[in-house]
């Protein structure tokens, strides 16, 4: 998980990741297309995704694709976020309660 | 050759073997497929004899049939892949998956990808509801091949 963390504490590294999940699977060059970095930071950066699995590659005949990959993703929903929003819906339970025992007046 | 749409790789710490019978048990699918919907609070089973050909089914616990499709490639331990059909109002539409399995050490590389969805499937909301729910899927499978246990998700959880 160290890797993850660290592969998403960069801002290039999210902005490419905001760029596949809203348009998955794209080459090295549309990938590039339209950013102030150069190519080869790109490849760098892609590096370090894929390394921590955030992102995949799938060949499709002569092009290589990138993805996003949701899993360490839903890693970390599953190891902290979840428990968050157990957390909030005890707190909305309770809040229904009391409005609700407030109707009974 | 169109791209696919949605590409899931997680590592899991299990045999091929098990990763396999999680993949297409009936059994073991019920206990990981569905339970992060907590709203519909239904398990559903993935139901097939896995002969290339051969119907799948995804028997909800109404009996109702969420999604089905045929098995395309079943070579156990593997690759596995089927198509993935679903009516949306009077229409068919269809797509494909494919699992591929692949051992390193004491760990698998489970790759899957969801592509060649019809144009009556490309709507938006199906390519959401399949980028949504794969992870939620597989991560509590996996959850399940690593620990025996669900992930901690379900409303009645939530609310205990």
């Amino acid at each position: 998980m160290d890797e993850v963390f660290k592969a998403l504490a960069d801002a290039n590294r999210r902005q490419l990741l905001d760029r596949l999940h809203a348009d998955n699977g794209q080459t090295l060059s549309e990938l590039c297309a339209g950013l102030a970095m150069s190519r080869q930071a790109v490849t760098k950066h892609l590096a370090i995704l894929e390394a921590a699995n955030l992102v995949v590659t799938v060949w499709r005949g002569r092009e290589k694709l990138h993805y996003l990959n949701p899993a360490p993703i839903a890693g970390i929903y599953d190891r902290w976020i979840h428990k968050y929003q157990r957390r909030r819906m005890q707190a909305l339970k309770e809040l229904k309660k009391q409005l609700e025992e407030h109707d009974d007046e | 050759m169109s791209k696919p749409q949605f590409a899931y790789v997680t590592y899991i710490a299990t045999t091929p073997g098990k990763l396999w019978e999680a993949l297409t048990s009936a059994e073991f699918t019920r206990q990981y497929w569905g339970r992060d919907w907590p709203d519909r609070g239904m398990h559903r089973s993935l139901v097939s004899d896995w002969q290339p050909g051969a119907e799948i089914k995804m028997l909800m616990q109404d009996g109702e049939t969420e999604f089905y499709g045929e098995v395309l490639e079943a070579d156990p331990p593997r690759r596995l892949s089927y198509t993935f059909k679903f009516m949306m109002g009077d229409v068919e539409a269809g797509s494909r998956v494919t699992f591929d399995l692949e051992p390193n050490g004491s760990i698998v590389k489970l790759s899957l990808l969801h592509e060649d969805f019809s144009p009556e499937s490309v709507a938006d909301h199906f390519i959401a509801g399949i980028s949504n729910g794969w992870p939620a899927i597989l991560s509590c499978m996996k959850s399940l091949l690593e620990t025996g246990k669900p992930l901690d998700l379900t409303k009645t959880k939530m609310d205990a």
